[in-house]
């Protein structure tokens, strides 16, 4: 992929570590020298509701908002989150989802049902990767760092050096979990994705 | 050195480089981070106020005693401090004086899409409309220069997508000012009329100052690009302009009030076809044709919502508007937490069938199904006020199906007005207070009710029930919410009560304490009736197991506080408590 101009979509639900992942996506970008803009929205949103937050770096970046068709990865971090926003995925992008559900309220309270074959319409979007990154959390001992993973996962598309990588985790995480987060990351970037 | 700051770390990092020596905020999505930040630097005098109104009046006090100082809130807080702010246009300042209102384009946690340029014209004062993080910094910085060299309160002006993004930002170092004292001069100070008369006629000549001013402010500039097309616009709106219309000449417009007229007239004659691409309301395009121009403004770019480079190709291209087709997808709207103390009390008033005068933070979400516990929600504080005023249109039988249901941040921030007014008039209201120690919503900051100050020391704490008593209440309980049965007895014993009663239901935010282990559900128990449901808890969920005729709910563990609400409300006692799921 090119080191230019790159847009990164993560999505998912409120709570879920949205914010902290994108921080450190960024941060790394930052670090290798390249111009990034991020938006992200706080407040009533964050509430266990949809969220999304855009990841731009590159030469130049303007708008902090990703255009509609033209994200490089869109990361979700749970199934139907990754559906509410694919249309923001570009034609034969790549598509990173954690393979979890988390039914929203509609459909707890039986007014909607959870969508089906999901794996299926992101496929025609273009290629997608599902990773159980509950299971390699819980394997490490702490289920907050799904977040992490999935940015390891994140990594193999994108030409960062690892060093960057580990320095901006460094600088977004508490000085207590730093190893974990690195092993955690680490893992999630030993996930073939090929 | 460069950084990555959001705009709201920005301004904190413009105020301090500038030698502000003063802020104050109520917290509001999405202007909250800016004092969050601003206590990291120990030279400022940082408070959370008690309201937006209050934190300008602090700021303005300490600009009459000639220190820097700057105010911080969201669009509609300029509403609550809306007093101050027209008559600091009269008075001026001695020590420069910020108010940084943060609009909310897209209402992604607001109650309005109002357009606060329209706040600089109307109390004529200047106003500055930064388009990234670097420049919220350097027009804090610039606001504090130009509120003193014209003696006038400036408005920077912000939105969600300058508070809530991020980019790399120049830093510099601070600039010491002097505080220049405090000198009685009651006629700039003293607003009587007789004063008020002398220093209108001022504002009108310092507007004229101003005016010549924006003509040759360094950020009022044009980029040549193609003469085809001309590109008028401000704040967030270029950037997304600089991407839709690459090879346009853009006039950036920085200081967009007043305008620069002369500079708009140049860049006019030079292209030959002008687009005013501005979010929100058509404030630069009004003023724009008003100078007799041609523009394509409001006709093609839409009022209501936030701006994006889609919604701008759209507006101009019928192509890219068929493209937008979406999948069919649940809508996931926020929800209160796990856990939050305030679930029980909104499943009694849904079990009661009140109406409910609701109000602003976190709580405004038990509007939503299943629990649908809320009738109103105007702004701060309405919910004392609009059931007060229910019941003296539709007399005392009405008041007992309604109640007022405020947090204990917003209690402090304007319900204690209305909490008197309606005491003194003879009021029967039914006031809950949902105590949670803390203003969550915008990520929980403390009030007086938490007696914790902006640096996390402690101050003198304020109970509520303090308050209520002191105004003149006679009926007062507090409950803990996590019990039902106590829960629905005290608020119908609130109802029954003649007068104006209050209820206090105290129990800490769930996201201010540590979980306690999971609940379980017992399959062989439950029969899947759903009761459960109707808590809308988010960690409670239904299953179809292939090998049960009913279905199955389920407690996801990741989710679950171990608050135990949900016991309550199962017939079956099919919920298990951890210890007795441990045996």
């Amino acid at each position: 992929m090119k080191t230019y101009a790159t847009n990164i979509v993560i999505c998912g639900v409120g709570g879920q570590g949205i914010i902290l992942a994108s921080n450190v996506l960024c941060y790394a970008a930052f670090l290798e020298g390249l111009d990034v803009k991020k938006s992200e929205v706080h407040g009533m949103a964050q509430r266990g509701g949809s969220v999304i937050t855009h990841v731009r770096f590159g030469e130049k970046i303007y708008s902090p908002l990703i255009e509609q068709g033209k994200g490089d990865v869109i990361l979700s971090f749970e199934k139907l989150e990754a559906l509410r926003y694919i249309h923001y995925l570009k034609k034969n992008g790549i598509t990173i989802v954690n393979d979890r559900k988390i039914p929203p309220m509609s459909v707890l309270t039986g007014t909607v049902s959870y969508p089906a074959k999901i794996e299926t319409k992101l496929k025609k979007y273009g290629k997608t990767f599902f990773i159980d990154a509950a299971k390699i959390a819980l394997n490490l001992g702490n289920i907050r760092v799904v977040n992490i993973i999935l940015l390891g996962v994140l990594s193999n598309f994108l030409n960062f050096k690892q060093k960057s990588w580990e320095q901006a985790i460094r600088q977004n995480v508490k000085t207590k979990f730093v190893d974990l987060n690195i092993t955690a990351f680490n893992r999630g970037k030993n996930i073939t994705t090929t | 050195m460069k950084t990555l700051l959001s705009g709201n770390e920005a301004v904190a990092r413009g105020a301090w480089e500038a030698g502000c020596h003063v802020a104050a905020a109520y917290p509001g999505t999405p202007s909250t981070e800016i004092i969050e930040n601003i206590v990291k630097y120990p030279e400022i005098y940082t408070e959370w106020a008690i309201n937006e109104k209050v934190a300008l009046e602090v700021v303005a006090g300490a600009c009459f005693a000639g220190a820097r100082a700057l105010a911080a809130m969201k669009h509609v807080g300029l509403n609550v401090a809306a007093d101050p702010f027209f008559t600091m246009g009269y008075s001026g300042v001695t020590g420069g004086l910020v108010i940084v209102s943060a609009d909310d384009p897209g209402m992604w946690s607001s109650q309005n899409e109002q357009d606060n340029r329209h706040y600089a014209r109307h109390a004529k004062v200047p106003i500055l409309e930064p388009s990234d993080s670097n420049e919220a910094k350097l027009f804090t910085k610039l606001g504090f220069e130009i509120s003193e060299k014209f003696d006038t309160p400036v408005l920077l002006r912000l939105t969600t997508r300058i508070c809530h993004s991020t980019c790399l930002v120049d830093l510099q170092k601070r600039k010491e000012q002097k505080i220049k004292g405090y000198v009685k001069d009651i006629k700039k100070r003293l607003m009587l009329p007789a004063h008020a008369r002398l220093r209108h006629i001022i504002v009108e000549e310092r507007l004229k100052k101003l005016e010549k001013f924006s003509e040759v402010f360094p950020y009022n500039k044009i980029e040549w690009g193609k003469k085809t097309l001309g590109i008028i616009t401000s704040g967030i709106a270029y950037q997304y302009a600089k991407e839709v219309f690459p090879d346009a000449s853009f006039l950036k417009l920085s200081l967009t009030y007043p305008i620069p007229k002369n500079l708009i007239k140049r860049f006019a004659r030079k292209v030959k076809r002008i687009i005013i691409v501005e979010e929100g309301d058509p404030v630069l395009e009004t003023e724009i044709k008003a100078l007799g121009i041609k523009v394509i403004g409001k006709e093609k770019i839409p009022l209501c919502g936030e701006l994006t480079q889609n919604v701008i190709r759209t507006s101009f291209s019928r192509k890219a508007k068929a493209k937008t087709k979406k999948d069919k997808i649940p809508a996931r709207l926020p929800v209160l937490c796990p856990g939050c103390p305030h679930r029980g009390v909104f499943y009694i008033i849904n079990k009661l069938k009140l109406v409910t005068s609701g109000d602003i933070g976190c709580y405004t979400l038990g509007a939503l199904p299943p629990l649908s516990a809320m009738d109103t929600c105007v702004c701060m504080g309405a919910s004392v006020t609009n059931a007060h005023g229910m019941e003296k249109a539709l007399g005392k039988d009405f008041s007992k199906k309604v109640v007022a249901v405020l947090g204990d941040s917003t209690f402090f921030h304007s319900g204690i007005t209305g909490l008197a007014n309606a005491v003194y008039n003879k009021g029967n209201l039914n006031l809950l207070i949902l105590d949670n120690f803390t203003t969550a919503m915008t990520g929980h900051q403390p009030h007086p009710g938490t007696g914790k100050l902006a640096r996390g020391e402690q101050g003198k704490r304020i109970p509520p029930e303090d308050v209520v008593k002191g105004c003149g209440v006679e009926f007062i309980r507090i409950v803990d919410p996590n019990y039902l049965k106590k829960t629905e007895t005290a608020i119908k014993q609130t109802l029954e009560f003649d007068g104006v009663a209050v209820l206090i239901f105290r129990r800490p935010c769930a996201l201010l304490v540590k979980p306690k282990p999971s609940y379980r559900i017992d399959p062989e128990l439950c029969n899947g009736c759903k009761l459960c449901l109707r808590i809308g808890c988010p960690a409670i969920s239904l299953e179809f197991p292939e090998d049960r005729k009913k279905p199955l709910a389920v407690i996801d563990h990741a989710l679950c506080t171990g608050c135990g609400l949900c016991t309550q409300v199962c017939n079956r006692n099919a919920i298990i408590a951890p210890e007795q799921a441990n045996t």
